[in-house]
């Protein structure tokens, strides 16, 4: 992997550094996303445990993340964490992007906010009910033990790999931006965790509104725009498949939109805002993997039928009794699952797509069953692994210091218990005040 | 005297207060309020999941008179407020045992 001579590219140092910032934005935007969801009184929980998930993995993954994720030691599984603790030793030459000529810890914060947004979007199924130290405790270890090793596994010469063994065997899976290693990784865990912690008090029979419908709308803009950098970004350069990523980042998700209100308007009888809002994510969530491989003509399939898959997905919870409170599975999952195998049937590499050396175009452009069969095997990796070890972790910390908030807490609202604030003034609330200095 | 209270529709609010004003009323009270009556509520849809809302926006209008004024008052009310559509609301009457204004200390139908 190590080149001997590392020459810097300016234009695609300035776009990566851009990229980062905009994918950065996407967790503050995650957070006003599902803040808006919940009711007035867990809203700063909800956002908190983005910005928690933030501050923790930031620091995490230049401790021992990026060296156990991208460091040139590693097996068919997961690196060295020590090799490059606190990024001691790495050097441009031997970073992920030093075929771009992009220094390495430009590397190191790109993939640091895909790392931070994979974690913060599991606490959409847990709303409400769930201790904040645990999930504290909960986000350092997933980090280390599911999302670094699946990150390995597929971006970082791991068994998933262009060079891996998925690829001699049968065709090298395409993710170009994080169709396992964010989305399906975080629907599975948000699935076990939901399972885990049970149902909230009163679901399926009280009405839970979202409190504030505009800023699930503001969430789903910062989303979208951040989003750019999420796919574009992924070319690890400012070029024509960025461009292609960027095209497609933005038409299969216009397309998610209109199909998931259709839906909607059909079974529901009305479109609704909280309706646009998630088509866009979950047409985004689609075309992550498949941004760079498919032309426009698949991006807009591709986004269509994930706005259809995901509008009925939402409704599983309730047949099985699960409380995926904001729909990690229904979107993320779901999502996530659908662009990761409408690949095997729409990659090609003409119009400015492109996919890796050793993968093959989709059943629909001439390439047979190869391409869909290894984007199986990729899909099937990633939820038994994340949903597994996410079972065992939960499981750990549920005997330990324990998962869930009391039920009096649940009731009276978490923000209060927990975080001691409320995030809105009520007529009649007087307080005094008393100075901690 | 009497106390005067009326639940009506929001949008019927200024039109309430002018009715009470040609007849004669010095002060009135407004709150919000919610509640159903014969209507029900409504029903809104999030993401496929259907939540009735029982309870509907409306404002309350109280104000106290002398029990002569009092049928003059509640009519006033009714013809402003009403559409003749399902959730005009509804106004009554109780009597009050006493008044005291808070400026003077005065007691009784002064104090009105």
């Amino acid at each position: 992997m190590a080149m001997s001579e590392f020459a810097l590219d300016s234009g695609n140092t300035a776009w990566m550094l851009t990229a980062s910032a905009l994918v950065l934005l996407m967790t503050p935007g995650l957070a006003f996303f599902y803040g808006g969801m919940v009711r007035t009184k867990s809203v700063l929980n909800m956002m908190m445990m983005s910005f928690g998930a933030l501050g923790l993995v930031g620091v995490i993954w230049v401790l021992w993340g990026y060296s156990a994720a991208f460091g040139t030691q590693g097996n068919a599984f997961v690196g060295n964490p020590f090799q490059y603790f606190g990024l001691v030793g790495l050097t441009d030459q031997n970073s992920i992007m030093a075929a771009s000529g992009v220094p390495a810890l430009v590397a190191v914060v790109f993939q640091a906010t895909f790392a931070i947004i994979t974690v913060a979007l599991i606490s959409g199924s847990i709303a409400d009910r769930t201790k904040f130290s645990a999930w504290m405790v909960f986000s350092g270890i997933w980090l280390t033990i599911v999302y670094v090793p699946i990150a390995h596994m597929v971006w970082g010469g791991g068994f998933e790999s262009p060079t891996g063994w998925v690829a001699q065997h049968i065709s090298a899976p395409i993710d170009f931006a994080g169709g396992t290693v964010v989305h399906i990784n975080a629907g599975a865990a948000g699935l076990a965790l939901a399972l885990l912690l049970g149902v909230r008090k009163g679901f399926g029979k009280e009405p839970m509104r979202p409190h504030n419908l505009p800023f699930v709308m503001l969430g789903a803009a910062l989303l979208w725009f951040g989003w750019f950098g999420f796919n574009a970004g992924s070319e690890f350069a400012a070029d024509g498949v960025a461009g292609r990523a960027w095209l497609n980042t933005m038409v299969a998700t216009c397309m998610a939109m209109l199909t998931w209100l259709a839906t909607e308007k059909i079974r529901d009888g009305h479109a609704t805002s909280l309706g646009a809002a998630s088509g866009v994510v979950a047409g985004l969530v689609a075309i992550t993997p498949a941004a760079s491989s498919v032309d426009s003509f698949g991006a807009i399939a591709i986004g269509g039928i994930a706005g259809v898959l995901c509008a009925l997905a939402i409704g599983l919870k309730y047949k099985f009794g699960y409380d995926d409170s904001l729909d990690v599975v229904g979107v993320h999952l779901v999502g996530g699952i659908t662009g990761t195998l409408l690949i095997g049937f729409f990659a090609t590499h003409h119009q400015s797509a492109w996919y890796p050396d050793g993968a093959s175009d989709g059943l629909l452009y001439g390439g047979g069953f190869k391409q869909l069969g290894a984007q199986a095997v990729a899909a099937v990796i990633a939820v038994t692994y994340s949903f597994v070890v996410t079972i065992l972790i939960g499981l750990a910390i549920k005997k330990t210091m324990g998962l869930r908030t009391s039920e009096e807490v649940e009731v009276s609202g978490v923000d209060l218990a927990i975080h001691g604030e409320t995030a809105y003034e009520t007529i009649g609330s007087r307080a005094t005040m008393e100075v901690n200095a | 005297m009497k106390l005067v209270t009326g639940i009506i529709q929001p949008h019927r609010l200024d039109e309430v207060k002018a009715a009470l004003e040609a007849a004669g009323v010095h002060g009135i009270t407004v709150s919000e309020a919610s509640g159903y009556g014969r209507q029900r509520g409504h029903t809104e849809v999030y993401r496929g999941a259907e939540y009735t809302v029982d309870l509907v926006p409306k404002v309350r209008v109280e104000v106290l008179v002398t029990a002569e004024e009092a049928p003059r008052v509640t009519d006033a009310i009714i013809g402003a407020a009403q559409t003749g559509k399902i959730g005009d609301g509804k106004v009554w009457t109780v009597a009050v045992d006493d008044v005291a204004r808070v400026r003077t200390g005065e007691h009784g139908p002064e104090a009105l």
